[in-house]
């Protein structure tokens, strides 16, 4: 059982929703009526660069974008959208324009109206800035017809656009600001006096150590922000971390994976621990293969390798029981996912006998064949452990495995980029939308000498077909069913294999209410979040 | 006019040393596999093969190695830093903005440990045999055996986790902005003794057994024997001729040491979260962040120079035959 508990939904809370309903429009799920005052601390352990979300992306980046800027739509958390900046918007039937139609009071942090032409801007600056160049890959231009509607045109239908609009993906900038003709990525305001329309705004920026932000006064939601601060302090060591949270200096913790960790936060009367608001970015841990490498080019190689793995062991044993197996390429909270999956059962005689029939019969010391294992450094929790577990686990059918660490990101990113890996473990999201964080990782025409592309140099011209499918028609019946096939046939080809979801978790004080669980969970704006 | 000359020389080798440095240094950092890209790459969740291209032609990484070398030569004689690869900021702003913290922390340990260090040196060489003198032997002996980050751990454990006297990490209170002067010096302090202790432990023990052997080869010098049959009283004989002597060799290791020092203090702004500016090259060296990196060398190394050419000044304070010769 995920030690978690569910917000309270009292009597108030409901009446209170309910005279919300009828004033303004309902974000999220029910949460209760919140106290004004107080300052939350956030701990994290990643620094971001900026806190430009539309030019960068990451979770570092997304923790303080989410609060300083608003988007057009926010999600609930059964991925419902929501209005935020817009009050309504439409996706036309033939999938190629989405209309926004703006709430007129949205004021930026200087005081100027948020109007369609910082929709129009900010749209087409993440089209050629942001990172995810599928997110708004279609997209050929906004039109602003009036000042508070936009109509955002694309060439193809684009399933993935009202996604897009999350307050992780699309935060809008003040085209005043932000229009002068700089290079967005590495325009001075992203870290200087930041200007967004969102519920709390820019005080100060220190680099590596924490980003501090106030309440912004005129919030276009009334009433909203409870809190008056929000600092977000970065320490690189987690278990400093977890003292400082365990002494009260700090009150929340996103997305924290380390089983020690979440056994110890788990007992705590103090804490609330939920798995809950990790649904959007739908983390996997998997094992790739190199599958231009002998002999995992011989997809009864990679069946033999997974057969000789027990996710329940990863999941319980290494991972405390705070994992969940995964079993596909699309994560199971996901309305794209399918249970109809090639699966691979733990059975050590039956991954030899595959061995056998793949023509690695046994040497005189019982080896068939030795192997490299990498695996992505810094979360040694989801990646170190179940990669020695693998070696472990393939000594018992005669491979031999050698564990290879990397000295850093960098060092790791490049033996990907560069091909040079047998297997390797990784984490990938899946941000939201397949098209977005699917897609990359099996299109054959996305085999790139970069990290998390299909750097496993997968090919099969069937799975191409369905992905530019799914990817370009909006039926979400049709899209589910493609995606049912896709994660059928990439279960069977398996160019990877799937070990687990992230067991990620925020922590929060008792004294903390209503904390973030919408589909992107502490990558959302905080305006809910107050003190008790 | 000896001082001028000596000191011009000094200057010309530190600089000569500075240069070799910056050189030695840009080729290491080069050396590592992967850029700055792949981490930044790596902190947006992936990126396309355009926009990597688009980055590394903006950070002049397409160029070759000896035109980049040259760049930045060209930059650093301008007195121009660069801009962090990683944060986008002018590198001078992140060094400016860390070195109080390093340098309040260096220094605490370096001279707090240097004149306890000292006292106990010259009280364990008063009775070498004694009980005390046994005693702050095996306390050095422990306290230059232990790594840094296992003392930096253990008094974390004891005196901010089982005993809460301290805090854990960091240098303020979060939530401290907009303390009056006082009571914020007073929170400075307070965050500071855990780190400046177990900074200082090492060099505690180095500066007490130092002194200690100092002190007793002075003592059995044919000087001291003169002092003391002149009638001079053991206190004259102890302090000011023996120590005067005896802290030479110590004033030596504290210069030398402060290189180390500045090492040393990675290490410990990393256990304890201190906002100096060894942790910022550390977190550079894992961003491959070559400006800051190079920025951070650049700066420890003149501090390094500078602190070589006061030890000199010292010496000669010290001891007039230095002067003379």
């Amino acid at each position: 059982m995920m030690p978690f508990k569910m917000p309270r939904r009292g009597a108030v809370a409901a009446l209170f929703m309910f005279a919300a309903a009828t004033a303004l429009p309902l974000t999220a799920t029910a949460q209760e009526a919140g106290k004004r005052g107080g300052t939350l601390v956030v701990g994290y352990t990643q620094t971001p660069r900026h806190l430009n979300g539309a030019v960068q992306s990451g979770v570092a980046t997304a923790l303080p974008s989410t609060q300083l800027f608003a988007s057009p739509l926010r999600f609930d958390d059964k991925w419902n959208p929501q209005p935020y900046l817009a009050e309504s918007w439409k996706l036309a039937e033939d999938g190629k324009s989405l209309t926004l139609n703006l709430r007129k009071n949205a004021v930026f942090h200087d005081g100027k109206p948020v109007t369609s032409a910082d929709v129009a801007f900010s749209i087409m600056a993440i089209k050629a800035n942001h990172p995810f160049t599928t997110m708004m890959g279609p997209v050929e231009k906004v039109d602003t017809p009036d000042a508070y509607t936009a109509i955002i045109r694309m060439s193809t239908p684009h399933p993935a656009i009202v996604l897009a609009m999350s307050p992780a993906l699309c935060p809008i900038l003040p085209k005043h600001i932000y229009g002068d003709g700089q290079d967005l990525k590495t325009h001075p305001r992203n870290s200087v006096d930041i200007v967004g329309s969102g519920p709390f705004k820019f005080v100060d920026f220190k680099p590596g150590q924490r980003v501090s932000l106030e309440r912004f006064h005129k919030f276009f939601l009334p009433g909203k922000p409870y809190l008056d601060k929000v600092i977000i302090d970065y320490t690189p060591d987690s278990s400093s971390l977890m003292l400082g949270f365990e002494r009260g200096n700090v009150q929340m913790l996103p997305m924290v994976t380390i089983p020690t960790d979440l056994k110890r936060l788990s007992v705590n009367p103090q804490v609330t621990l939920t798995p809950r608001g990790y649904e959007g970015i739908g983390a996997l841990n998997w094992l790739a293969f190199n599958t231009t490498r002998k002999p995992f080019s011989d997809v009864r190689v990679r069946k033999a390798i997974a057969t000789a793995i027990d996710k329940n062991f990863v999941t319980k044993a290494l991972m405390g029981g705070f994992a969940k197996p995964a079993d596909g390429p699309i994560v199971a909270s996901s309305p794209f996912a399918t249970t109809d999956l090639v699966r691979y059962p733990l059975d050590l005689k039956k991954a030899a006998a595959m061995l056998d029939e793949a023509g690695y019969k046994p040497d005189a010391n019982g080896e068939r064949f030795t192997l490299t294992i990498d695996y992505a450094p810094g979360t040694d929790d989801q990646q170190k452990t179940v990669a020695e577990y693998v070696r472990a686990q393939l000594k018992k059918i005669g491979v031999k495995a050698e564990v290879r660490t990397s000295a850093d990101f960098p060092s790791w990113s490049r033996r990907l980029a560069e091909k040079d890996f047998d297997l390797s473990m990784d984490v990938v999201f899946n941000w939201g939308d397949p098209i977005i964080g699917v897609h990359r990782t099996y299109l054959s025409t996305n085999i790139k000498p970069i990290v998390w592309t299909n750097t496993q140099s997968y090919r099969n011209p069937k799975v191409d077909e369905l992905l530019n499918e799914a990817g370009s028609v909006l039926d979400p019946v049709k899209r589910k069913a493609y995606y049912a096939t896709f994660q059928k046939i990439v279960t069977d080809d398996l160019p990877i294999h799937f070990i687990n979801l992230i067991p990620y978790h925020t922590a929060v004080n008792k004294k903390v209410g209503n904390l973030p669980t919408t589909i992107w969970g502490p990558l959302a704006p905080y305006d809910e979040v107050y003190l008790k | 006019m000896r001082t001028f000359q000596l000191t011009l020389s000094r200057l010309l080798q530190g600089l000569a040393l500075v240069f070799a440095v910056v050189v030695l240094n840009f080729v290491l950092v080069h050396a590592a596999p992967g850029d700055p890209v792949e981490t930044i790459a790596g902190a947006s969740g992936g990126m396309s093969a355009e926009l990597k291209a688009e980055l590394r032609t903006q950070y002049g990484l397409d160029k070759p190695l000896p035109v980049q070398l040259g760049v930045y030569l060209g930059k650093v004689l301008s007195g121009d830093l660069g801009y962090s690869y990683f944060f986008n900021l002018p590198v001078a702003g992140l060094i400016a903005e860390r070195v109080p913290a390093t340098l309040l922390l260096v220094m605490t340990s370096v001279l707090g440990s240097f004149v306890i260090g000292t006292v106990l040196g010259v009280l364990s060489s008063r009775k070498p045999n004694g009980l005390l003198s046994q005693l702050i032997n095996t306390l050095s002996l422990v306290g230059f055996a232990a790594p840094v980050f296992w003392t930096g751990i253990m008094l974390v454990l004891l005196f901010a986790s089982a005993l809460p006297l301290f805090p854990v990490s960091g240098m303020r209170a979060i939530d401290s902005a907009g303390a009056s002067g006082f009571a914020d010096m007073l929170d400075v302090l307070h965050h500071l003794v855990l780190p400046a202790l177990t900074l200082g432990l090492i060099y505690l023990a180095q500066y007490s057994r130092l002194s200690r052997a100092s002190m007793l080869d002075v003592l059995g010098s044919d000087f001291i024997r003169t002092a003391r049959a002149k009638g001079l009283s053991n206190r004259v004989v102890l302090y000011k001729h023996a120590l005067r002597n005896a802290l030479l060799p110590v004033i030596t290791i504290l210069g030398l040491q402060f290189g180390n020092v500045m090492a040393g203090a990675i290490l410990v702004e990393t256990v304890f979260n201190w906002p100096g500016l060894g942790r910022l090259a550390f977190e550079s060296v894992l961003r491959r962040d070559y400006p800051t990196i190079l920025g951070v060398l650049l700066f420890s190394s003149i501090i390094v120079v500078v602190m070589n050419l006061l030890t000199d000044y010292c010496y000669r304070l010290i001891d007039p035959r230095i002067k003379a010769s």
